[in-house]
């Protein structure tokens, strides 16, 4: 190992020492442990070293298109180089609230352009890096503000399963006492209402309740108008505080009211409530790290205090958000041309996942699959849960070289022609090998 | 009720509101001079002709995926960005023990620093650990550390009022007195906002003691290139602290030397004793980065290592940065002589004195209020100034202001 050479070194030990130690001292990192890697890591890196040259990973969190790769909207790539090619951008810091334009129209994307709540000026609007980043700012912004009287930590309540990462972004937030409440049923293959409203009737008061607004991530399974209409009565009796989620994944309904609806939904109620959004994948904007944080507040005196604050948080986690994605955004949605086209290609993505999963369907069928597949097309969006357990999973990965998510679902943009027939039989193999 | 009733206005950040102040005021020779944003002679920002150049060239690339970006981030801009503050030819480099993670902007390195050292340096999650900031230093230090978890940010004797210069005597001295093992935030030039360096044989002292104490160095990087022009002249105290041996983080920002301010990239460098090390402390960074903002944009961190990487464009960004400093320097030989022929009491030399962008001008808060309400001229409360807000078109208006005030206003 080659030592370090140290100008006018007067102690003649590290040279001798082994490890060019200087100084004697051991690295201050020396009781740093590795880091666990999280499952979708782990997944990953056992994907990449895996050889075989059929293997498939359907665990990913893109939108790939059928050659396999993730791509730009035509739309995008346009008004990317238009932007580029544009003399009157400023590089300056944006405020750390974000682009205004950007974070009305988000807005009206989460809440409609004639929602109440807009009208009587009592929603914050922060534009954020990413949807993780949403999630961060809201988690802060209650552990700060929620209970003025002591740091509030909790409880916060989310679903099982969920996005492994978010008790992990609630508690760097300071917030420790994170709960499950009832989700997705493995019998029932789908939501079990009863079991989620009785854990929430037994939540504590002012406890913080994340709920999927659509595209529910791992499952694929969201809750219908009806159920949403008696979990916010629930909500309300209760005081609980509801902190939506419309991830990335959300827009691939295609159908952006639709996505969006429950959070209309609770504010027309007239609740209070977080929602953190992205923009990442209807936009096919990934690398640009595009999210927001929407606060809908019931008096519109509190808005300048609660802007006020959250630009203080902001300012200790990054200042400012960065311009490229929000830009790109704004533009396409403050134009009713553009937004025609973009809805359009967006339109193709939703189409294909429908068709991959139709046909995913009928191989099965026709494999003699046991189970029934119709839930395949009943749910939609990127994720669909296969109802595969954790050994078929791992026999799929292991032996088939196709890589699900442990809990079961995959992405469904990830089959395409030339993988669908040998994704399909190992499915088939899975289930009818015995374990 | 709302959940919120009890929040409270918060105060506004003093810089954004003299900003604010400036553009309703309807004085037609206003100048606004507390801007922390490089400025043309037009009083206009600058987009740097290589960044316009490289930006084509990226929005023009077919074979780009379209991916998330690792969480660590791009990792050729992570590589080229730690070059850059440590040297091409850095032994610890080649040793294998420095690595990176891409954060949003100079605030987010810190942000990522201070996160990883309040829950794994000198025990788990020892939120006593005393952060040391300079007196004065950049006003958003104290809230990235707080915010963090640390219970105690103290300052450090930096800067001398009455000689307008370093209190070497009283840094030293805090350095010898502080408990062991506490974490020192440095400038690692153009110090913000007194525009006050250490010289090369006082930062020698200075990491002679820190290396004695076993005190944590964290470097904040957000000025290379803009202190004297040249990039590897301005990274000598922190190649110098990383060839006597420190392990370190550097936080870096390019939204000043590439003009990137709203791409929001900077580059948390860390440098450790070894490999393994080093390993070790990145899955764990990793882990807090998927907890803040998960995947960071890769636009701005493009256009950097694109730059960086091509021995043409690296060229002539150092010609665009150089631009710059000679622009800042300009302003401030200017502005010294214009004082001196105008008589104008006092020594001015600190304005040539002084490094980077900003000047600690002397002005006590009286004349500051002189200068902000008879002569529109907006500067900090501190009597910083911005070298970039002045152009050829003020700087007459602005020496006479100063003048002015100093004769009318004790």
């Amino acid at each position: 190992m080659k030592k370090m050479k140290r100008p006018d070194s007067k102690l003649n030990e590290t040279e001798v020492k082994q490890n060019g130690d200087a100084g004697g001292h051991l690295s201050v990192f020396t009781n740093v442990h590795t880091a666990a890697g999280s499952p979708e890591k782990r997944l990953l890196s056992a994907f990449k070293k895996d050889t075989n040259p059929g293997k498939a990973y359907l665990a990913g969190r893109e939108y790939y298109s059928e050659d396999g790769k993730t791509f730009e909207l035509r739309l995008v790539r346009r008004i990317k180089q238009q932007l580029s090619a544009d003399p009157t951008t400023r590089p300056e810091y944006p405020s750390p609230l974000g682009l205004t334009e950007f974070t009305r129209r988000a807005t009206e994307v989460a809440l409609g352009k004639s929602s109440r709540a807009i009208v009587e000026e009592r929603v914050l609007g922060v534009q954020t890096p990413g949807f993780t980043a949403a999630v961060r700012l809201g988690a802060e912004l209650l552990r700060n503000w929620y209970d003025h009287c002591a740091a509030w930590c909790g409880p916060v309540y989310l679903s099982s399963p969920c996005d492994d990462s978010l008790a992990g972004i609630f508690q760097a937030a300071g917030i420790q006492d994170i709960r499950e409440y009832y989700y997705w049923d493995d019998q029932q293959r789908g939501v079990c209402l009863d079991k989620l409203l009785e854990d929430l009737e037994k939540a504590p008061e002012r406890s913080v309740v994340v709920l999927s607004a659509s595209a529910h991530y791992p499952t694929g399974a969201d809750l219908s108008h009806n159920q949403w209409a008696v979990i916010t009565e629930l909500i309300m009796r209760r005081r609980l505080f509801p902190f939506l989620l419309l991830p990335p994944q959300a827009l691939c309904y295609g159908n952006v009211e639709r996505a969006a609806w429950p959070v209309h939904y609770c504010a027309s109620q007239g609740m209070e409530l977080l929602c953190a959004q992205s923009f990442s994948h209807c936009f096919g904007l990934y690398g640009e790290a595009v999210g927001h944080l929407l606060c809908v507040l019931k008096q519109n005196s509190l808005l300048l205090s609660v802007q006020s604050q959250a630009a203080t948080i902001v300012k200790s986690l990054w200042a400012q958000p960065s311009a490229g994605g929000a830009n790109i955004v704004a533009t396409v949605l403050s134009n009713p041309a553009h937004v025609v086209e973009w809805k359009e290609e967006v339109k193709h993505i939703v189409e294909r996942c429908m068709l991959i999963r139709e046909l995913l369907r009928e191989r099965l069928r026709l494999l003699g699959a046991p189970g029934c597949w119709d839930r395949l097309t009943q749910q939609s969006g990127l994720y669909c849960n296969t109802g595969l357990n954790e050994d078929q999973v791992e026999f799929l990965s292991q032996r088939r070289h196709v890589y699900l998510l442990p809990s079961g679902c995959l992405n469904v943009s990830a089959i395409n022609g030339r993988n669908l027939d040998y994704i399909a039989e190992s499915i088939h193999r899975a289930l009818t090998t015995s374990l | 009720m709302s959940v919120f009733s009890e929040v409270a206005l918060a105060a506004p950040v003093a810089v954004f509101k003299l900003s604010q102040d400036f553009n309703n005021d309807q004085f037609p020779n206003k100048v606004n001079l507390g801007v922390g944003a490089y400025r043309t002679d037009e009083g206009k920002p600058w987009v740097l002709p290589v960044v316009k150049k490289v930006e084509k060239v990226i929005v023009h690339d077919d074979s780009l995926n379209h991916e998330y970006l690792p969480i660590l981030g791009l990792p050729e801009f992570r590589s080229s960005a730690s070059k850059i503050a440590l040297g091409e030819d850095s032994p610890a480099i080649q040793e294998k023990r420095v690595g990176a993670v891409q954060c949003l902007g100079g605030t987010g390195a810190l942000k990522m620093g201070a996160e990883f050292l309040r829950r794994f340096y000198n025990g788990n999650n020892n939120t006593k650990t005393p952060v040391y900031v300079s007196s004065p230093t950049w006003e958003n230090h104290n809230a990235v550390f707080a915010n963090a978890g640390f219970d105690d940010v103290r300052p450090y004797k930096y800067w001398d009022a009455a000689n307008r210069g370093l209190d070497l005597a009283g840094f030293l001295g805090d350095l010898e007195s502080c408990p062991a093992h506490s974490i020192f935030v440095l400038h690692a030039c153009a110090h913000n906002p007194t525009g006050t360096d250490p010289t090369q044989e006082q930062w020698q002292l200075i990491a002679e003691v820190m290396m004695r104490r076993q005190l944590f160095v964290f470097f904040d990087s957000a000025y290379q290139g803009f202190a004297s022009g040249n990039l590897d002249k301005d990274a000598w105290a922190v190649r110098y602290f990383v060839s006597m041996g420190f392990e370190m983080f550097c936080a870096q920002s390019f939204s000043k030397n590439f003009g990137l301010y709203n791409e929001r990239v900077g580059n948390l460098t860390i440098v450790a004793r070894d490999a393994d090390n080093l390993k070790r402390v990145l899955s764990q960074m990793e882990k807090i980065v998927r907890t803040t903002w998960s995947n960071p944009p890769s636009q701005g961190a493009r256009i950097v290592a694109v730059t960086l990487t091509s021995p043409e464009l690296f060229s002539e960004w150092k010609d665009n940065v150089k631009t710059m400093a000679d622009r800042v320097l300009l302003m401030r030989a200017q502005l010294k002589a214009k004082l001196q022929a105008l008589g104008t009491a006092g020594t001015w030399d600190h304005i040539t004195e002084q490094i980077g962008m900003f000047s600690f001008t002397g002005l006590n808060p009286k004349q500051v209020e002189y200068m902000v309400k008879e002569r529109h001229i907006y500067l900090m409360a501190s009597g910083r100034i911005n070298m970039c807000g002045l152009t050829s078109k003020n700087i007459d208006y602005v020496a006479e202001s100063i003048h002015e005030t100093v004769t009318n206003v004790q």
